[in-house]
């Protein structure tokens, strides 16, 4: 099972809910840390040595031997990173989102293909969680290729937890592609509901079953539950505001190390996502809750 | 030679467009016909990326072998070297001013871009 | 013109918050919301819009109904994964499209068109605090760089017309494509951090794409007494890379409150709000020096 960790907007408490359920499921689960612009779990979890590989993009190299400025290479791209001059073809690497097209369409066989390093993907173990990291070289633009290796790697049988980037654009779409349940982490402000709508409309329209956590829950009002009744969102899990919990969690604790307590509710969470998963768009209609304040 | 110049119009009065990639149009100049001939550059101009690139390509098909504008960023500037275009930044006045100044010698090549890339 | 970007690096630092608040404090100022992939300011600001443009960048493959014969010639060759076969028809998921074409020019039977594609919607609005630009991406939107400039741009030339000195920029998280299109030759950038074990990580990350881009940065701390030790080490982090530190803001609930209210921390009051106010009378003197320094002429310098 492939559980996407999500949120409309940052700082909802979406690593603190990816490594917590990681380290409560209690058997063998790969965590891979998708936010690449900023990944964290590693700053939660004690792992043992990484292992790192550069990852990066496809970028066209033009044989000036073979190329007879014919132009459609230049035209093809959409990104106008090739630009054909009379002596022929010239690529401006950064611009390439390595698409392959300019590859396949040229008619004299001049290109081939060198990978441009954009970031690094690291794999560390601690006890039974592995994880995989995706980080983007910073000065670097393109995320979603840097996503994609870090679920190509990390994907397959067993549980596999997926820690999204914030948002709705491009690089979270690359995370939250063949999950089979997202977990949508949210806060009970204004700020908190109007990305949470966001994000509901992106998970719905990718047609994948989904829950949300409300964290901090207290903090703010009752818009965020409500919202979920109306719309008949299971909220599966409440975390309370508490003072205490921030102050672990600044201090790179993981909430079910810090407070024991909380693994059973969060072993809940797990199962309550698998029935989801299992059971596809058939979520149960209302306010369904397990767990809760323990 | 042909001369290009960043403007809105075929004008010799026309003003000359400090943008290179997202200027309106280019004004090709023929030095000896004195001749003028516009070439439109929405393809810059509504690029999402790359509108030096564009450009530059388009510069060197219409046969330039030089470029008079404002700014000219590095991809474009490396695109127009490659093509053979002798590029002079910082050009003002009319595209009529511009073309003298470079006919009478006044204005020096530039070595590198004079600005970062550009987004808008 | 002064542009000062607020950023954090990492989401939820309150960013949104000390820039609605400086937007209050500011009074004369034109304010752009890049954040666009999840922008909040209007839930503070409020703002009435006067104008809205929609926003179409790059193209999207559309199979064209009853023309595709299922060959699947495209279906491999497409990197981004966009193509699978439905009942021996192509269909394309234009959440994953990256708008490349291959596909069109694959295809023998033309069966595949190419649409421009609608992005999204971008807003001049007029708030309490003045005039407002602000977007709204597609979910799962492309090009929110190309976004972000057109939302940093029309509020600069609003700023040139109405003879307001000052942009504030609300920026997005992270260090990638947005982020860049966002810093990339703005005058300075005004960094919201918070003293936990991910938020010095990502704000390392943030100074360092500033100067990257040899943007001059300052830091404020955010919930700075969540862990005074932490606080210090960001601190002494921002000197090290050169960076003012220009002052804590505490952790205070009566931010929620105000946010609840649709108001700025500044107009409702409190510990945070009179923070805020401390660390704005230290920045104003720093963008009046920046005025006169900066050239006026300098464009969003970013890669794509």
């Amino acid at each position: 099972m492939i559980v996407a960790v999500a949120s409309g907007k940052g700082g909802t408490g979406k690593t603190t809910v990816a490594t917590s359920l990681a380290l409560a499921a209690g058997r063998e689960v790969r965590l891979l840390d998708c936010d690449v612009e900023e990944p964290n779990c590693h700053l939660f979890l004690e792992t043992g040595p990484a292992t790192v590989e550069t990852v990066g993009l496809p970028v066209p190299v033009v044989d000036p031997e073979l190329c007879n400025a014919c132009g459609i290479c230049g035209d093809v791209c959409q990104f106008n990173a090739i630009a054909v001059l009379p002596e022929g073809a010239m690529v401006f690497p950064t611009l390439c989102h390595g698409c392959g097209a300019c590859t396949w369409l040229c008619p004299e066989g001049a290109i081939r293909e060198e990978t441009r390093p954009l970031g690094e993907v690291s794999t560390a173990r601690v006890g039974s969680v592995e994880l995989l990291t995706g980080r983007l070289t910073v000065g670097e633009a393109l995320a979603p290729p840097v996503v994609r290796e870090v679920r190509r790697r990390g994907d397959g049988a067993g549980l596999v937890i997926v820690d999204a980037p914030p948002g709705t654009s491009c690089p979270v779409m690359a995370s939250l592609r063949g999950a089979d349940v997202v977990l949508l982490v949210t806060e009970p402000t204004p700020f908190g509901l109007h990305d949470l709508t966001l994000a509901v409309e992106v998970v719905r329209r990718l047609g994948i079953p989904f829950g949300v956590v409300v964290n901090r829950a207290g903090c703010g009002d009752d818009r965020v539950q409500d919202y979920c009744r109306d719309e008949g969102i299971p909220i599966l899990l409440e975390i309370p505001q508490d003072r205490r919990i921030a102050e672990a969690y600044a201090r790179g604790r993981p909430l079910v190390e810090a407070f024991p307590e909380w693994r059973g509710p969060f072993a809940g969470l797990l199962e309550a996502l698998a029935r989801l998963a299992r059971n596809g768009d058939q979520a149960p209609a209302g306010n369904v809750r397990v767990g809760g304040a323990p | 030679m042909k001369v290009a110049v960043t403007a809105e119009r075929a004008d010799w009065d026309a003003p000359v467009d400090p943008r290179f990639g997202r200027a309106m149009a280019f004004v090709i100049v023929d030095t000896e016909s004195r001749t003028l001939e516009m070439i439109d550059n929405a393809a810059g101009r509504d690029a999402v990326q790359g509108a030096g690139i564009q450009a530059a390509t388009a510069i060197c098909r219409a046969g330039a072998k030089a470029l008079l504008t404002g700014h000219c960023g590095p991809k474009a500037f490396s695109a127009l070297a490659a093509g053979g275009v002798t590029v002079y930044t910082g050009v003002t006045g009319t595209v009529a001013e511009a073309v003298d100044r470079l006919e009478r010698g006044e204005l020096a090549a530039a070595a590198a871009s004079d600005v970062a890339g550009h987004w808008a | 013109m002064i542009e000062l970007v607020v950023a954090s690096g990492k989401g939820g630092t309150g960013k949104t918050s000390v820039l609605a608040s400086l937007a209050v404090l500011a009074e004369r100022a034109v304010v752009a919301d890049c954040d666009v992939d999840a922008a909040d300011l209007h839930l503070l600001l409020e703002p009435v819009v006067g104008r809205r443009t929609p926003f179409y960048a790059g193209h999207e493959a559309v199979v064209i109904p009853g023309a595709c014969t299922g060959c699947a010639v495209c279906v491999e060759p497409c990197r981004a994964g966009a193509i699978t076969l439905a009942d021996g028809r192509a269909v394309v998921d234009p959440l994953l499209c990256e708008g490349c074409g291959l596909c069109v020019h694959l295809c023998e039977e033309k069966a595949v068109a190419f649409e421009p594609r609608l992005n999204g919607e971008w807003y001049v609005s007029d708030t309490r605090v003045g005039p407002m630009v602000h977007a709204r991406l597609e979910p799962g939107g492309e090009s929110s760089g190309k976004l972000v400039t057109l939302v940093r741009s029309e509020a600069r030339r609003l700023a040139a017309e109405r003879g307001l000195g000052m942009v504030l920029v609300d920026g997005p998280p992270g260090v990638g494509c947005p982020v860049i299109a966002t810093m990339g030759g703005a005058s300075r950038l005004l960094a919201v951090a918070e003293p936990t074990t991910s938020g010095v990580h990502d704000l390392e990350r943030l100074l360092e794409l500033a100067a990257h881009f040899e943007v001059p940065a300052v830091v404020v701390v955010n919930k700075w007494d969540l862990y005074p030790d932490l606080t210090r080490a960001i601190e002494e982090l921002a000197e090290r890379r050169g960076a003012a530190v220009l002052g804590r803001i505490p952790y205070d609930l009566a931010v929620t409150t105000a946010q609840l209210a649709g108001r700025t921390a500044v107009e409702m009051g409190g510990a945070g709000a009179e923070a805020m106010v401390r660390i704005f009378e230290r920045l104003r003197p720093m963008l009046d020096a920046g005025r006169r320094q900066l050239p006026q002429t300098r464009g969003a310098s970013a890669p794509p």
